[in-house]
C-alpha cells in the first residue's frame, strides 16, 4: 500500500499552519499517489475542508466528543488502527509536542520508524530519508528508513512550504468512528490556558527576542512594542527567563523552543551557543547590543551597535511609518 | 512504590562539533548529563521527600553513561541501574524503548516514569512515548508543573505546556511523564550523596537478563553533515543617530523583501 | 606518583562549580559595585555544606580530604574572591584550627556548628599596627577565675560583621620573653558583652567580600573557649597560616583560570587585522603564560594539600605554593586585561576585578616579601620546623566518614 497520510493538528478548529506546511511536504512526497488528512476532533468539517484545499484527496475524519481535545490513548489507538488496516507508506505531522508524541505511539503499535523534527525530507520508493538538525543545531544528521510498512516523521515548523489554498480542490471524506470509548480513557483535560495576546513562536514568520541587556521585567516594554509592530513573537534568551523577568514559554534555545522564522531580531542578547540552538536556521537575523564584540553579530546578516533603549523605540517607530 | 528515571550522558553543549569525511562526527571527550534530565531527576528526588517512595535512576547505555547514573546518585536517587546489550548500537527509538520497558518490568511496583523533554545530542524524544506505548500507561509529555499525586490511590494530575497553551490534565497511574524546564530549580549534588555514589556498585542488565527480544531498528544514521555555512559576514547599520540607523535598517529589510 | 583525582573529588569540584557559576556569577558584578557581600553566598554555602567540606562527619562536616579544599577554593575564586575568603576564614583559618588544637568538648561545642554552617568563623590575629610582625600585639587577656578579660583591637578582618565565632588572639603574658610566648588564642563568639565590629569600604578589591574590624573591650571569655594552652597562642596561629595560606593559594590558582579561560574565549571572539587576535603570536605568548602559571601553581598547591593528607608537615610548601599562585595571579590579571584590551579596562569585563582581587593575596596571609623570607631561612638553614603538641591530623578516610 501506498500513500501519504498527515495528521491535521488543530487550533481554534482551523489546520495548524505547520499541519498544512506538512500537506504541501505530503504532496510533493505523494507523486501520483493520494495524500490522505487524518481530521480529528469535535466539529471538524471546517478542517477538514481546509485540508482537502491545501492539497489532501482524501480525508479521513473521526468526529466525537472523546476526541475534542488531542489525548495520547485515545488518537494513538485510532491511528493506530487505520494505520493497520489500510497501511499507508508514509505518515507525517508536525513536531508539536501532541505530534511528537502521536507519532512516536503509532510507530511503537507497528513496529515501525519514525524521523523526528526534520528539515528535509524525501521518499525514493521504500526509502524516507530526512535531514535533522541535532547537538543543539550545530550539525545535521542524515537518517533513513528503508522499509515497504508504513514510515512516520515529524516536521519542523517553517521548513517546508504549504500550498496556497485552492477553494476549488476537492476530495472524499470518510467518516470513522473512534477506537476507545470515553470511559477506556485514563486521562482527563481539566482546562486550558492560553496566554492572551501572543503570537506562537514556533509559527511565527518574524520573531523579536530580548536577553539580559534589557536590564529588568520593565526593560521588555519596548520589545513588546517592537513586537506589536511587526506582528510577530515574543522571545527571550535563558538569561532572561532564569532571571524571572519574562515566563519560560517565551524562551528560544536549547532548553526552551527551537524557532525558524524568516526574520529573527535578537536584542541585547549575547548569542551563548546554547541560545544559537534554538534560532540558527531563522533566515535573516538582526542583533542589536551595545558589544560589537558580542557573538550573535557572527550569525546576523544585520547588526546595529548601540544603546537598545535608543535604538529599539526608534526602530518601533520606523517600522510603523514604513509599513503604514 | 517505585519511580524510575531515564537519563544518559550527551555531549558538553559548549562542544564544537565537527564532521570528517567520511559523515562521522567528533564533539570531544567531554560529556555531561543530558541537560534536561538535571529536571528529571531533581523532580524524583522531590517526589522521594514528599512521599513514600523508591527512586531509581536507569541508563540504556555503554559505561560512558555511567557518569549520569551516579550524577542522579550524588543528587538523592536510591539506586541506579544500567542497561546494555549489543542489540542496542545504533539509534533507533523504538529498540531503545523496549529496553527501558523491559527494565522497567523487571524493577516491579513502578508508578511513575520520568523522561527529561528529549535527548540533547540526538534532538529525540520518541522513546518516551514509546515507553509508554510499549507499557500501556499514561503518558503525559512536556510536563511543567505536578499538581498531584497520589501513588496510593493511583492518579496523577498535571500542567502540559503545548503549542496551544497550558493544559491542566489528570491521568491515572502507572504513567510516563516527559518534563520541561519550567518544572523545578534543578538540584546539585549533596557531597554525602557523591561519596555514596563513588562508592556505588552499579549492575548492568543484558537483554537476557532482561528477557525482552530488542529486535532490529529500522532507522539508520548515514552520516552527519556541517551546517549550510552563512553567507557573507554581518553588515553593521551606521548612522549618526539611533534613528538614523533604525531607518536604514528597515529600508534594507524592506529592500530585501524580508518584510 | 599518581596525578589524577578520585571520582569523588571530580564530583564535588564539578558541584561547587555549577553553584557559583549559576547562583553567584550572574548577579555578582553588581555586588562588588555595591560593595557589598553578595547575600546568597553564605547561606548556600552552608546549606550545601561547603562549609564544612573537609571536617569529619562526626565533627558536622563532609567528610572529604584536604585535596578536596583546594579544589573547592579553586572553583570559588574562578566566580569571585570574595567567595573564597569565607573558606580561607571560616575553614582554613578557624574551623581546621579547631581540628587540629581544640579538645573533643570544644570540636563538638564549637566546630560542629561551624562544619554545619550554623555559625560562621573568622580569625583575628592582625591589628591596627601589627601586621606582618604579629608578635607586636597590643591586645591583651587576664585571667580573672572561670574567665579571661580581653581588650584590644583587630584589623582587616574578614566577616568580621558576619562571623559567630572569631578566633583572637591576645597576649595572657605582655612581658614574656621571647614576646611570641606570652600569646594566648581564644574563641570568643559575637554576642559576648563589649565585643562590637565594622566593616571596613573603600578597598581596591574583594569588594563583595566583607572585611572589617572587631573590638574588644573588657569582654569576659570562660577559660573553656581558650584554644590551647596559655602561651601556645603563636603556634597556633602559625599553624592556622599553613591552612589559611593553603586555601589562599588554591584560590589565586583559580583566579589564574579566570584569566587565562576569558582570555582564550576573548581572543578567539575578537578580530585585528583580519583575524582573531589569539592567531597573533604575542597574544600566544600570554596565553602560553598563564597556562604555564596555571599549571605550575596548581601542582605546588597539590602538592601542599597531598602532604596534609599524609600528615606531613607542610609550612614551607604551603607558603611557597600560596607566594608563587598569588604572584602568577596578579601577573596573570595584568596580561588578561592587555589581552581584552580597551575592553579590559573597563567593569564591562570581569578582567579588571580580577586584577582587583588579586592585590590583596599578595598582602594577606603573609606578604609576598614575608614567604620569600620564609623560603630562604628554610634553604639557608636559618629556619626548620619544630613538631607542634598538636599537628593538623592526617586524612584518615574511614575515621573522616564514619556518621557516629
Amino acid at each position: 500500500m501506498s500513500g501519504v497520510w498527515v495528521w491535521i493538528e488543530q487550533g481554534d478548529g482551523k489546520p495548524l499552519p505547520a499541519s498544512l506546511e506538512a500537506l504541501g511536504l505530503a504532496r510533493q512526497l505523494a507523486g501520483s499517489d493520494p495524500v490522505t488528512a487524518l481530521v480529528f476532533g469535535q466539529g471538524v468539517d471546517s478542517a477538514a475542508q481546509a485540508a482537502i484545499q491545501s492539497g489532501a484527496d482524501a480525508v479521513i475524519k473521526a468526529n466525537d466528543a472523546s476526541l475534542a481535545a488531542v489525548r495520547f490513548e485515545p488518537y494513538v489507538a485510532l491511528l493506530d488502527k487505520l494505520i493497520a488496516e489500510q497501511k499507508p507508506g508514509v505518515v507525517l505531522a508536525a513536531a508539536t509536542a501532541d505530534g511528537r508524541e502521536l507519532m512516536a505511539g503509532a510507530a511503537a503499535d507497528a513496529g515501525a520508524g519514525v524521523l523526528t523534527d526534520v528539515t528535509e525530507l524525501t521518499l525514493d520508493g521504500d526509502t524516507l530519508r530526512a535531514v535533522r538538525p541535532v547537538n543543539g543545531g550545530k550539525v545535521l544528521r542524515v537518517e533513513s528508513i528503508q522499509d515497504a510498512g508504513p514510515k512516520f516523521a515529524t516536521l519542523r515548523a517553517r521548513a517546508f512550504k504549504a500550498l496556497e489554498p485552492d477553494a476549488g480542490r476537492s476530495g472524499t471524506i470518510t467518516e470513522v468512528a473512534p477506537v476507545l470509548a470515553e470511559d477506556a480513557v485514563s486521562t482527563t483535560i481539566e482546562s486550558v490556558e492560553h496566554e492572551a495576546g501572543g503570537v506562537s513562536l514556533t509559527d511565527a514568520s518574524i520573531v523579536v527576542s530580548a536577553g539580559r541587556g534589557v536590564g529588568g521585567p520593565d526593560g521588555f516594554a519596548p520589545i513588546r512594542d517592537l513586537a506589536d509592530v511587526l506582528h510577530g513573537a515574543l522571545g527571550a534568551s535563558r538569561a532572561a527567563v532564569d532571571a524571572g523577568w519574562i515566563p519560560y514559554e517565551h524562551q528560544v534555545g536549547q532548553t526552551g523552543k527551537t524557532v525558524s522564522p524568516d526574520l529573527y531580531i535578537a536584542i541585547g542578547i549575547s548569542g551563548a551557543i546554547q541560545h544559537q540552538a534554538g534560532m540558527r536556521t531563522a533566515k535573516v537575523i538582526v542583533a542589536i547590543n551595545k558589544d560589537p564584540d558580542a557573538p550573535i553579530f557572527k550569525l546576523a546578516r544585520y547588526g546595529i551597535v548601540g544603546d537598545l533603549f535608543e535604538v529599539v523605540p526608534a526602530l518601533t517607530e520606523a517600522f510603523r511609518k514604513r509599513l503604514n | 512504590m517505585h519511580v524510575v528515571v531515564v537519563t544518559k550522558n550527551t555531549p558538553d553543549t559548549e562542544a564544537t562539533i565537527t564532521v570528517d569525511a567520511n559523515g562521522g562526527a567528533n564533539w570531544g571527550d567531554k560529556m555531561v548529563v543530558n541537560p534536561w534530565d538535571e529536571y528529571s531527576i531533581t523532580e524524583a528526588v522531590l517526589l522521594k521527600g514528599a512521599h513514600n517512595v523508591k527512586t531509581t535512576v536507569l541508563t540504556v547505555g555503554t559505561e560512558q553513561h555511567a557518569e549520569a547514573l551516579k550524577h542522579g546518585l550524588a543528587i538523592g536517587i536510591d539506586q541506579a541501574v544500567r542497561v546494555w546489550d549489543a542489540a542496542l548500537e545504533g539509534d533507533d527509538s523504538l529498540v531503545y524503548a523496549r529496553a527501558v520497558a523491559a527494565a522497567i518490568k523487571k524493577l516491579g511496583d513502578v508508578g511513575l516514569v520520568i523522561f527529561g523533554k528529549e535527548f540533547a545530542d540526538s534532538a529525540s524524544d520518541a522513546h518516551i512515548y514509546q515507553v509508554a506505548r510499549l507499557l500501556g500507561w499514561t503518558m503525559l509529555g512536556f510536563v511543567a508543573k505536578i499538581d498531584a499525586v497520589d501513588f496510593a490511590g493511583g492518579t496523577i494530575r498535571v500542567q502540559r505546556l503545548t503549542e496551544h497553551g497550558t493544559q491542566t490534565i489528570s491521568g491515572k497511574l502507572p504513567a510516563v511523564i516527559s518534563v520541561v524546564k519550567d518544572i523545578n530549580e534543578p538540584k546539585y549534588p549533596t557531597f554525602i550523596g557523591i561519596r555514596k555514589a563513588a562508592k556505588a556498585d552499579i549492575p548492568v542488565w543484558s537483554a537476557a537478563d532482561l528477557g525482552v527480544d530488542l529486535g532490529s531498528g529500522k532507522v539508520k544514521v548515514e552520516r552527519y553533515q556541517e551546517l549550510p555555512r552563512r553567507e557573507g559576514q554581518v553588515e553593521l547599520i551606521e548612522g549618526a543617530t539611533a534613528q538614523d540607523k533604525a531607518a536604514a535598517l528597515v529600508d534594507k529589510l524592506i529592500e530585501e523583501k524580508v518584510l | 606518583m599518581d596525578f589524577s583525582l578520585s571520582e569523588e573529588h571530580v564530583m564535588a569540584q564539578q558541584m561547587v562549580r555549577d553553584f557559583a557559576q549559576r547562583e553567584i556569577y550572574p548577579t555578582l558584578k553588581e555586588w562588588d559595585r555595591k560593595q557589598q557581600p553578595h547575600p546568597r553566598v553564605l547561606p548556600r554555602m552552608a546549606e550545601l555544606g561547603i562549609l564544612g567540606i573537609n571536617i569529619p562527619v562526626r565533627y558536622g562536616g563532609q567528610g572529604f580530604d584536604y585535596l578536596t579544599l583546594a579544589l573547592v577554593c579553586e572553583e570559588l575564586e574562578r566566580v569571585d574572591t570574595s567567595l573564597r575568603v569565607v573558606m580561607s576564614v571560616h575553614m582554613g583559618l578557624n574551623s581546621m584550627a579547631l581540628l587540629q588544637w581544640g579538645t573533643e568538648e570544644q570540636k563538638q561545642r564549637l566546630l560542629v556548628p561551624q562544619a554545619r554552617g550554623e555559625k560562621i568563623g573568622a580569625f583575628g590575629l592582625t591589628e591596627p599596627d601589627a601586621g606582618s610582625d604579629p608578635v607586636s600585639m597590643h591586645a591583651t587577656a587576664r585571667r580573672e577565675g572561670d574567665v579571661y578579660v580581653l581588650n584590644g583591637e583587630k584589623m582587616w578582618i574578614s566577616l568580621a560583621t558576619k562571623a559567630d565565632h572569631i578566633l583572637v588572639f591576645a597576649k595572657t603574658d605582655p612581658a614574656a620573653q621571647p614576646a611570641h610566648k606570652g600569646i594566648t588564642a581564644f574563641m570568643i563568639t559575637s554576642d559576648m558583652k563589649g565585643v562590637s565590629t565594622g566593616d571596613i569600604h573603600g578597598k581596591l578589591g574583594v569588594r563583595a567580600g566583607s572585611t572589617g574590624w572587631v573590638a574588644m573591650q573588657d569582654v569576659e571569655v570562660p577559660a573553656e573557649n581558650r584554644i590551647g594552652e596559655e602561651g601556645e597562642g603563636f603556634y597556633i596561629a602559625m599553624s592556622c597560616l599553613d591552612n589559611g595560606r593553603y586555601t589562599v593559594g588554591a584560590g589565586a590558582v583559580g583566579l589564574i583560570r579566570a584569566c587565562l579561560e576569558d582570555s582564550i574565549k576573548y581572543s578567539l571572539e575578537r578580530r585585528t587585522f583580519g583575524k582573531p587576535i589569539a592567531e597573533h603570536q604575542l597574544i600566544k605568548q600570554k596565553i602560553a603564560y598563564m597556562q604555564q602559571w596555571y599549571d605550575a601553581a596548581r601542582l605546588l598547591i597539590l602538592r601542599a594539600g597531598w602532604m596534609k593528607n599524609e600528615g606531613q608537615r607542610n609550612t614551607r610548601e604551603t607558603a611557597v605554593a600560596k607566594w608563587f599562585a598569588t604572584d602568577m595571579s596578579v601577573k596573570a590579571a595584568l596580561e588578561a586585561i592587555q589581552v581584552h584590551g580597551a575592553y579590559g579596562f573597563s567593569d564591562e569585563y570581569d578582567v579588571e576585578r580580577y586584577l582587583r582581587n588579586a592585590k590583596g593575596a599578595v598582602i594577606y596571609e603573609g606578604a609576598s616579601e614575608i614567604q620569600q623570607l620564609i623560603q630562604a631561612d628554610y634553604a639557608l638553614g636559618f629556619r626548620e620546623d619544630r613538631p607542634l603538641r598538636c599537628e593538623l591530623p592526617a586524612y584518615d578516610v574511614d575515621f573522616w566518614q564514619e556518621e557516629e
